[in-house]
């Protein structure tokens, strides 16, 4: 698409970002990324181009904000039609990967920050939350390959991030996912192999250093 | 043609009025099946293990669940008035704002409605900060689809008519005229339109509802059998 301005407004260790990310990499779409500080300061320029929630990721195209990430990932789908598509063409199958990935969001999320966030009974509990949600994906998985089937897809997308952050939840909630989830871990490895996951994925030891400055920053230790 | 398509529902539930109304926008034919929330059927588990909730659409036997990816899938399957904007960019806004509805102003609006004292203040003070963004968002336009409906006015179906229901029982002012006028007036043109009128509940079984609901305090927390 000649004469395309794309800029990612992100932040290194999002999930969400990630998710962007691997679309823009799959499509082979150049872009800028502007790295936001969320640590600190969040920039007048995140608040300019996401005044509603004022979070990251925010795809630019063309100075024009895409917000959500899910909503980002459908859009590069539907501008970059020719390469590599994201979504099932199947209005079924489209639906179902709709329905997992909102699912993602709604669940794993959430049960995988209160595991480095709280203690005792809370944590446990979104352990136990956070395994019953990875089972359920990864009876949806099944046998395929991917959650697309035979391609690596919006599904995929949605929810491989998670894995730069496994390593701070296995560690901070002192359990084994692999031993819970072998398949979707043989899964996790499969989309490792695909350059747009494994350059766009945040290094988890990284992610644990972070998590253990942000549990300091807010007095969670 | 051999089609089957069956709505699992609730008629007084919002989720499941978006979804008869995105059928009904499409002119497609479907049995209505509706769920005893309080007692949920086999049926419903079997459709929506995961969520176990309405509305589910059965498309010649193939579920599918929530409300937004259920009208998605009305979009796309039947032609029609289209529900999603052509452009790309206009289909990522349309997206974003449906989710803004479903994920802020649902509980938002509706603990504005039910609370009382400092907390309703805190709670009518959050859920104004949302109707302003949708007021804003809505421009000069007649619908947020632009002159005619689409997947965020149909989404915002609870604020065009339940919100009402719910302030008349409960006297809360939340969605008002004299506070967000081009809201109100659009929530007055969106339960006018025809096809939107025909499926929305009679007034009076959701204000009955809602005064049972009064009488009962401790069901009045935002958790939705339904989405």
């Amino acid at each position: 698409m000649g004469g395309s301005e794309v800029i990612l407004l992100d932040f290194w260790a999002s999930m969400f970002g990630m998710r962007v990310r691997i679309a823009l990499a799959e499509k082979g779409i150049e872009y800028e990324f502007k790295e936001e500080d969320l640590v600190n300061n969040r920039s007048p320029f995140l608040s300019k181009m996401n005044p509603v929630h004022k979070k990251i990721p925010v795809l630019i195209h063309n100075g024009k904000p895409v917000c959500e990430s899910l909503i980002a990932v459908q859009y590069i789908d539907e501008v970059w039609k020719g390469k590599a598509p994201l979504l099932p063409s199947d209005p079924y199958q489209r639906a179902q990967a709709r329905f997992w990935g909102d699912f993602i969001d709604k669940k794993v999320y959430d049960h995988g920050a209160k595991i480095w966030k709280t203690k005792g009974a809370e944590q446990e509990e979104s352990k136990k939350g956070l395994i019953e949600c990875l089972k359920l994906l990864e009876g949806e998985l099944g046998d395929k390959p991917y959650f697309g089937g035979e391609s690596f897809g919006y599904l995929d997308i949605a929810l491989v991030p998670f894995y730069s952050w496994l390593y701070t939840y296995e560690t901070f909630g002192k359990f084994s996912v692999e031993a819970e989830c072998p398949t979707l871990i043989g899964w996790v490895k499969r989309c490792m192999d695909k350059e747009s996951v494994s350059k766009s994925l945040a290094d988890p030891l990284k992610v644990h250093d972070l998590v253990l400055l942000l549990k300091k920053k807010h007095g969670l230790e | 043609m051999g089609e089957e398509v069956k709505l699992i529902g609730a008629r007084g539930s919002p989720f499941n009025c978006r979804v008869e109304i995105a059928l009904k926008l499409k002119g497609v034919e479907y049995e209505f099946i509706e769920e005893d929330l309080a007692n949920k059927s086999p049926l419903l588990l079997k459709y929506n293990p995961v969520h176990k909730k309405i509305p589910v659409l059965l498309h010649n036997g193939k579920p599918i669940a929530e409300s937004l990816v259920i009208l998605e899938y009305v979009d796309q399957t039947w032609e029609g008035a289209s529900i999603l904007p052509q452009h790309p960019y206009e289909r990522a806004m349309a997206r974003f704002w449906a989710k803004f509805i479903d994920d802020k102003c649902m509980s938002a609006l509706w603990n504005a409605c039910w609370s009382k004292g400092k907390e309703q203040e805190k709670a009518i003070e959050e859920a104004n900060e949302l109707l302003k963004l949708l007021e804003n968002e809505l421009k000069d336009k007649k619908f947020f689809g632009g002159d005619n409906i689409g997947l965020v006015d149909i989404v915002a179906d609870f604020i065009a008519y339940w919100v009402g229901a719910i302030q008349e029982v409960t006297g809360a002012e939340v969605l008002t005229k004299e506070k967000f006028p081009k809201l109100f007036e659009w929530a007055r043109e969106f339960i006018n339109c025809s096809i939107v009128k025909e499926k929305l509940p009679p007034r009076d079984h959701l204000t009955g509802f809602f005064r049972i609901k009064l009488e009962a305090p401790d069901t009045l927390k935002y958790n939705p059998q339904v989405r």
